[in-house]
């Protein structure tokens, strides 16, 4: 029951770290699940994070690997619970506070100021990313590939994206 | 009086519950790769239509700012907007279920991979994807959202501060935000920065 708890606050407060992307909270994450609770070794965290990766759905979905580990199926439970629910809550209300302000002249303004910095925030995404995934011909033909698919054709992104993965998978059984 | 929000692209009515979190459910399961924000918006406004370009970058501007998995915050606000609070609760549910349902497993199956070689291989080939299929979404969003120079300008200041100068993404939203904020501030009478295109009436507080 102590563990659950533990959990619980563990992983409410890492969520409220979250601020632009889950991965703004791994060095906490690492410093409370690893050195302080003793709840998995650095080495696990990494696998789990990898592991997660390779998941579907928000990057940080990996904190229920962790919560199994420590309590079972109620430590993933608790743990997801803490992790989503209160700045779930948050979102949601600043959502309807959104709302509410209707034909105030200033949210036409936020709108499109803040619609210039979104686009700006995926392509600066787009291009962390490509620092890090593109490193030879075959990850830099396969991201013009599906760049020039999407852009001509209305295919659910999933079926190039799992392409794109078995074209890696050929590439290492061929060496 | 315009309906907000909802004049540029022709909007599906909103989905039933249970459609809604099939949808979300759909994107959950199938957004591999990093950059979920890409399956949102090609599912919510290609596929399904049930948002337009201008509500969805609304909203992914709030999901940003606030703290929350981006991924799980555009679910909750798309999900309000759409059908209510049970809305928001089941499109965050459908968004987190698969990942959340794999994830526990992974925990209870020893040795499964990940840092495999194997892995890693497939992991490869997902990420070179996903940065195509990031890029043609801020491609079609900026193509949407983007209207005069100024607009550039802000982006190009963004892409610089984040993926150059490693400035947390808050402190450039923060920044540039409000310069440019401030740049399409509301002005009397006329709507000086009205975009060119589309729906000229849109981004008129005053319509």
């Amino acid at each position: 029951m102590k563990q659950l708890v533990d959990l619980a606050g563990v992983f409410g407060y890492i969520s409220l770290l979250t601020v632009g992307g889950g991965m703004a909270a791994f060095p906490e994450l690492k410093n409370l699940t690893v050195d302080v609770y003793h709840w998995v070794t650095f080495p696990e965290l990494m696998h789990y994070y990898s592991l997660g990766q390779l998941a579907p759905g928000p990057n940080m979905m990996m904190v229920a690997s962790i919560g199994a580990q420590v309590a079972g199926l109620p430590g993933a439970a608790v743990v997801l619970v803490a992790f989503i629910l209160p700045t779930g809550l948050l979102t949601f209300g600043i959502g309807r506070l959104w709302t509410h302000l209707g034909k105030w002249p200033w949210r036409a303004s936020v709108q499109r100021g803040l619609g210039a910095v979104a686009v700006g925030l995926v392509a600066a995404g787009a291009i962390v990313l490509a620092r890090g995934a593109l490193k030879d011909w075959m990850t830099v033909a396969l991201a013009i590939v599906v760049f020039g698919l999407l852009m001509r054709t209305k295919i659910n992104p999933a079926i190039p994206i799992v392409a794109s993965g078995l074209v890696g998978l050929i590439v290492l059984w061929l060496h | 009086m315009k309906k907000p929000a909802e004049a540029a692209l022709p909007v599906a009515p909103p989905p039933s519950l249970w459609r809604l979190f099939l949808g979300f459910f759909i994107m959950g399961s199938t957004s591999l790769g990093g950059g979920v924000i890409a399956y949102l918006r090609t599912g919510l406004v290609t596929h399904y239509r049930w948002l337009d370009d201008e509500t969805f970058v609304e909203l992914m501007a709030i999901s940003q700012s606030l703290p929350g998995l981006n991924a799980t915050n555009m679910s909750i606000l798309a999900g309000d907007r759409l059908r209510g609070w049970p809305g928001a609760l089941v499109a965050a549910l459908g968004m987190c279920l698969p990942g959340a349902s794999l994830m526990t497993a992974a925990a209870f199956v020893v040795g499964i991979g990940g840092d495999d070689p194997i892995s890693k291989a497939f992991l490869t080939g997902i990420a070179a994807g996903a940065v195509g299929l990031v890029t043609v979404v801020g491609v079609q969003l900026g193509r949407k959202m983007l209207y005069e120079i100024a607009d550039y300008v802000f982006v190009a200041v963004t892409i610089v501060l984040v993926a150059f100068l490693h400035v947390p993404v808050l402190y450039a939203m923060i920044g540039v935000g409000v310069v440019a904020i401030w740049w399409h501030r509301p002005r009397s009478g006329t709507a000086p920065h009205a975009p060119r295109h589309k729906d000229p009436e849109h981004h008129d507080p005053h319509a």
